[in-house]
Formats: C-alpha cells, structure tokens, sequence
C-alpha cells in the first residue's frame, strides 16, 4: 500500500506575532516552529494503518522553505518512511489552489492509494488543501474525522459534526481523509526513532519542477485585529492577583452573595 | 451583485447559520437566491428564491451529489459569489465547489470591505485582508461573524430540484455525541481548564476552584482530546454552549470553537501567561499570571472569605 500524509510547519500559536516590512504576513523571525497540530493527527493515522497493514509505504510530504525539513523530521521519527521537501521560500503568499496543485502533481506521479491531510492549518486555516488535492486528482475526500478504520481497500469513518455529533461515513481507496483534533494519541518520537529517522530518505525538489496554476487570491495585508471589549488586564504578584481577583468577584458578579 | 447561499440542513432542521448568510448578503446590498438540499417541511425564513432539492432524494450527505446539483444552479443563476457557513457541511462542499469553478475560496470571512475579505489567522491573533482576483469567489463565513437582526417572516419562492445519484461517498447514518456527564448549561460558575493546565493531575485544582464558587468544571478541547476530562464537560462548538454569570477560563487560549460555546457568559475571567491570548478578545478580566501559582491562592482566598 503506498500512502502519503501532508504536513505544514507553522509558528507556535502562543508566539508573540509582528507583522512583516511587506506588510503582508507575519514577521517570521523569533518564532518557534512546530507540526501543524492537525498534522499529528494525520501522520499519526498514516503510521497506524502502515503498521495494520504491513506491506506499505509512507511518504511525508511538506512544501515551504529549508526549515520546515526540522517538521519533516518529527514524522519520520513518528514512523513515516521517506521525506519529499518541495523548497519554496516563499510558500506563505501561494494559494491554497497553488499548493493543492503542487501536491496533486507529485501524487499523480505516484499513484497514493490513501492521502492524509490535517483538516486545517493552524497559520492560514483554509482548510481547502485537502479536499481540493481529492478533487483534483478525482478521487473521493472525507473530511473532518474523529475516527478512521481501513479494511480491503474500503474506510469507515467518523465526521465530527457541531455540537459533536458524527456522521458515520465509508468510501473506497483510492481515497484522501482530513483528519480532525482527537482522532487518536499521536505518539513522541522515541530517542532510538529519532536517530533511525536521520537515515531516512529525505529529498528536495524546487517548486518549479512541479505545475502550479495562476495565483487566484492575494493577502494584500496583515494586521492585529482591533482590542475589543476593553477587558481589564492585570499583572504582577500571583498573591495581589489573587485579592484582586477575589475583589472583582466580589464586586461585579452575584455569585459570592 | 448576484449572490448564492448555500444554506444547511441536517436530522430534520434547517440550520441557523442560514441566517447569517442572508445577513451577509443584506450587508453586501446584494440579491440573493438560496440553494439547499432539505425539506418543504423546514423552509429557511428566506424571502428570495430557493432551489430546494429533498434530502431523502438527493441524499442528506452526499457530496458528489449535492456538487452536482448546486453547479446546475450556479450555471443557471450566474451568481458572482457564492456563500457557504464555515461549518462541517460548509468547508466540505465549498472546495468542491471552487475547484469545479475555477473559483478563488476564501475561508472563515468575518467582516469585509469594498473590495477585500478579512480572515482571522494564527488563532486569531492576526487578521488578514485578501483580494480575489477571479470573476467568482467562493467565500465560507465564519459562525457568528454575521449575526441576524431580527429578520422578518418570510417564505421563499422555492423551485424544486430533482434527486441527486449516490456519489463515491456513503452516509450511514448518525450518531449522537455521548449522552449523559454534567449538564453544564445550568451551572451559575463554571471554571474551565485547558492544555495550559500542562497535565491531568492539575485538573484537581481547576475542581477545586469551581467547587469553592459552587460551580462546575469544564475543559477546552485538548483536554477532552487527552481524555483528562470527558466529553460532556466540553464548551465549545463541538461540545455544549454555557452561560453562566462567572466563566473562568484557565489556560485557554481562546479559539473561536471555544469561544462559541462560552461567549455569553456574564462575566469572565481569563487566567493566562500570555497577554496577546485572543480569550482577552472577550474577557472582563484578563490575569496574566501562572494558572498553576494563581489557582490555588485564589481558591484559598475565597475559602477564607
Ligand atoms: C471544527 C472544530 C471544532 C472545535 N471544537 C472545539 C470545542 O468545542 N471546544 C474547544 O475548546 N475547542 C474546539 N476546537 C479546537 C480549537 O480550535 C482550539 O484548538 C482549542 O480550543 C484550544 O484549546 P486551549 O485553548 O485549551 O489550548 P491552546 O490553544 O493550546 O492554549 C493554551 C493556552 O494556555 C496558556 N498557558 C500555557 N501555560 C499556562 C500556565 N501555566 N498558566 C496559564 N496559562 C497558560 C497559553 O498561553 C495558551 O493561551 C475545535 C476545532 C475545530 C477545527
Ligand atoms: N505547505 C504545505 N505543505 C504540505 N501540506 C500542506 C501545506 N499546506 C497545507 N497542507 C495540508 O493541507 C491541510 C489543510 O491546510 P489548509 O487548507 O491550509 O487549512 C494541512 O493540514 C496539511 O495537511
């Protein structure tokens, strides 16, 4: 079975953001950078069900500068078999069009019978990438899911739908799935893996080696949104928090009383 | 400006965020139509066109089918826009639908001005401004970005659609989120942890906190998710919406899904290391402090008196 599962690198979330000279993103220097958490969730899938099934392959597949090969390595030491870094310096202004087509291109090269993807990304949060790779390739995409099993070339799976119910789901491989937070435990590489996975197959290719479509959308500019509400803010001493804390209650709700 | 919604049904209901795209859509001064597979029985309070195809005809999911039938309406309607809720029926379709049209999709709209959408990113703690530059934009908006007036009572014009053939994709049915746990709706405080409380012994002093108000305990998602709490003590999109008169909110970074289901509540409190935590957004009081060090002196305090 050949599989491939497609992360991002993104920023972590508690960083403290800047908008960039251009104006147009967020300033990239200082941060630091970690899979994209619905990632985990799919390299984790994609890892399980290589281990069910035994004879398989599993590709990870990442497209944006030098660094995001860090993230890469993470998912070969979860368990992926062989790295495919598409270097693109400047993957934040690409589209979720373009970067769904990049991906479709390799695929079709490679004839995946299942694709994993996050169901969104933390940074840009589209969550388009992978149900447009499935269109494009003409296969079928479930999305959303909370739970995934595989049996002779068929998947049963759970959508989560708001207020948390699910929707039960199945379709045939060949096949692409959007994996949702909770789908399973994704598991810390274990120091042993983390050595294994330096001798791992990770190639480069540039971005122009693959088709990409006309650029359909721009960020024409970034900005921290407006504070609203005028919340209070305090800090200082954990004590002094604390009474004051204990005087606000006290002041401005009922339940004291 | 030609506008289409593309509004959502599920068990039996038109769902509300159908109001919000046609609050969208009066916003945008456009004329709108709407598209939905759903039931005579459950018409939206829309007073345009609807093309209304049956759920138990066209399959209540089946996206195959629904694509299908929502790209004849667009070929007949030639709409400029076409607007999906931000929802698990919304981004499913949306991107179906984009692709077929060549259409540039902008996802999560939550405002917009003359010729640019703006987008949250990075858990909201920056907003983005995006211009499209095809001739037909798929947008999806976020839930609550478009809130309804009170809208007048209305019934739409609907033109019937036909069935839809069963795609690549089978629906087997529904299954309810798990019965039973607190009822949180009720609860006058609720003091609520999440992955900030770092791990699941440090849930105890979240309880003990809510106990010292005479409340609940509730969780964000990753808490859920690592089975330190279980799923009925989830507030969010995804879990049950509260009100209470005080809402604490330890270690929560202030997701748009959480703050769905708690943004309503009286007064709330945010404990949390980071100053630029989006819960600020919707905070009284933000206490930029160690959830692990301010817990329990609080706790103490108010037990003290
Ligand atoms: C379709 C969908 C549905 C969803 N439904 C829900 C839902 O129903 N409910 C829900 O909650 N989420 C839901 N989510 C997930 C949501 O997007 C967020 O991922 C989640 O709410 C984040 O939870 P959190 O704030 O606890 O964690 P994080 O975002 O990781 O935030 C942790 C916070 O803790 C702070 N912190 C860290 N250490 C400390 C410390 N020692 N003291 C004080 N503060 C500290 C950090 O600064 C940070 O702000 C949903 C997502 C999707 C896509
Ligand atoms: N630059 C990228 N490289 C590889 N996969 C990506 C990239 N961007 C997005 N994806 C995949 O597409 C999913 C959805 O992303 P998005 O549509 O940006 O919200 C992510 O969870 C990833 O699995």
């Amino acid at each position: 079975m050949n599989i491939l599962v497609c992360i991002k690198q993104v920023p972590d979330m508690e960083s403290r953001f800047k908008v960039n000279a251009a104006g147009n993103w967020y300033e990239d220097t200082d941060l630091a950078w970690r899979m994209n958490e619905y990632d985990e969730y799919a390299v984790e899938q994609a890892v399980q069900l290589k281990e069910q099934v035994g004879a398989a392959e599993l590709t990870v597949l990442c497209i944006g500068p030098e660094r995001v090969k860090e993230t890469m390595k993470k998912a070969l030491a979860m368990g992926a078999d062989k790295g495919m870094h598409i270097l693109d310096p400047d993957s934040h202004q690409r589209d979720p069009m373009t970067i769904a087509a990049v991906i479709a291109d390799y695929a079709r090269q490679h004839n995946f019978d299942l694709i994993f993807t996050g169901m969104q990304s933390q940074d840009r949060g589209s969550a388009q990438v992978g149900v447009l790779v499935a269109e494009m390739l003409g296969i079928p995409s479930l999305t959303t899911l909370v739970e995934f099993s595989y049996a002779d070339g068929t998947i049963s799976a759970k959508r989560e739908l708001e207020g948390g119910s699910r929707a039960l789901v199945s379709c045939n491989t060949p096949a692409l799935v959007t994996c949702q937070l909770g789908l399973n435990k994704p598991r810390y590489p274990t120091l042993p893996n983390i050595m294994k996975a330096k001798k791992k197959e990770l190639l480069t290719a540039p971005l122009a080696d693959f088709s990409t479509p006309e650029l359909q959308q721009q960020t024409v500019a970034v900005f921290l949104p407006e504070k609203r509400g005028g919340g209070l803010i305090l800090e200082g001493d954990p004590a002094e928090l604390a009474d004051q804390l204990l005087k606000i209650i006290k002041d401005k709700t009922t339940v004291l009383a | 400006m030609k506008i289409l919604l593309v509004g959502e049904y599920r068990d039996g209901k038109t769902l509300g965020t159908c109001a919000e795209l046609i609050e969208f859509a009066a916003r945008l001064g456009g004329e709108a139509t709407m598209f939905l597979v759903g039931s005579k029985d459950a018409l939206p309070n829309f007073s345009g066109t609807l093309y209304l195809a049956d759920s138990t005809g066209a399959g209540e999911f089946n996206p195959d089918g629904h694509k299908k039938l929502l790209l004849e309406v667009i070929a007949k309607e030639q709409p400029q826009l076409v607007v999906f809720p931000h929802s698990s029926y919304g981004w499913d379709l949306a991107p179906r639908i984009a692709l077929a049209l060549k259409a540039a999709q902008v996802s999560e709209v939550v405002d917009l001005t003359e010729d640019t959408l703006i987008v949250p990113c990075c858990n909201s703690k920056l907003r983005r401004q995006v211009k499209v530059k095809t001739a037909l934009t798929v947008v999806t908006l976020q839930a609550g970005a478009f809130t309804p007036q009170d809208q007048a009572s209305a019934t739409p014009h609907v033109i019937e659609l036909p069935d839809a053939e069963p795609g690549t994709i089978s629906f087997n049915g529904y299954e309810a989120a798990a019965a039973g746990g607190v009822d949180l709706s009720k609860a006058k405080v609720i003091v609520s942890a999440g992955r900030g409380i770092g791990k699941p012994e440090n849930l105890s002093m979240i309880d003990a906190l809510a106990k010292a108000l005479n409340g609940e305990y509730a969780a964000s998602r990753p808490v859920v998710d690592a089975e330190w709490a279980e799923h009925s003590r989830q507030v969010g999109t995804t879990g049950q919406t509260v009100a209470p008169k005080l809402y604490i909110a330890c270690g929560i970074s202030g997701a748009i899904q959480h703050l769905a289901g708690m943004k309503k509540s009286e007064f709330v409190i945010a404990i949390n290391t980071d100053k630029d935590a989006p819960i600020g957004e919707v905070a009284d009081v933000l206490a930029v402090a160690d959830l692990k060090q301010l817990v329990p002196l609080l706790t103490a305090k108010i037990a003290g008196g």
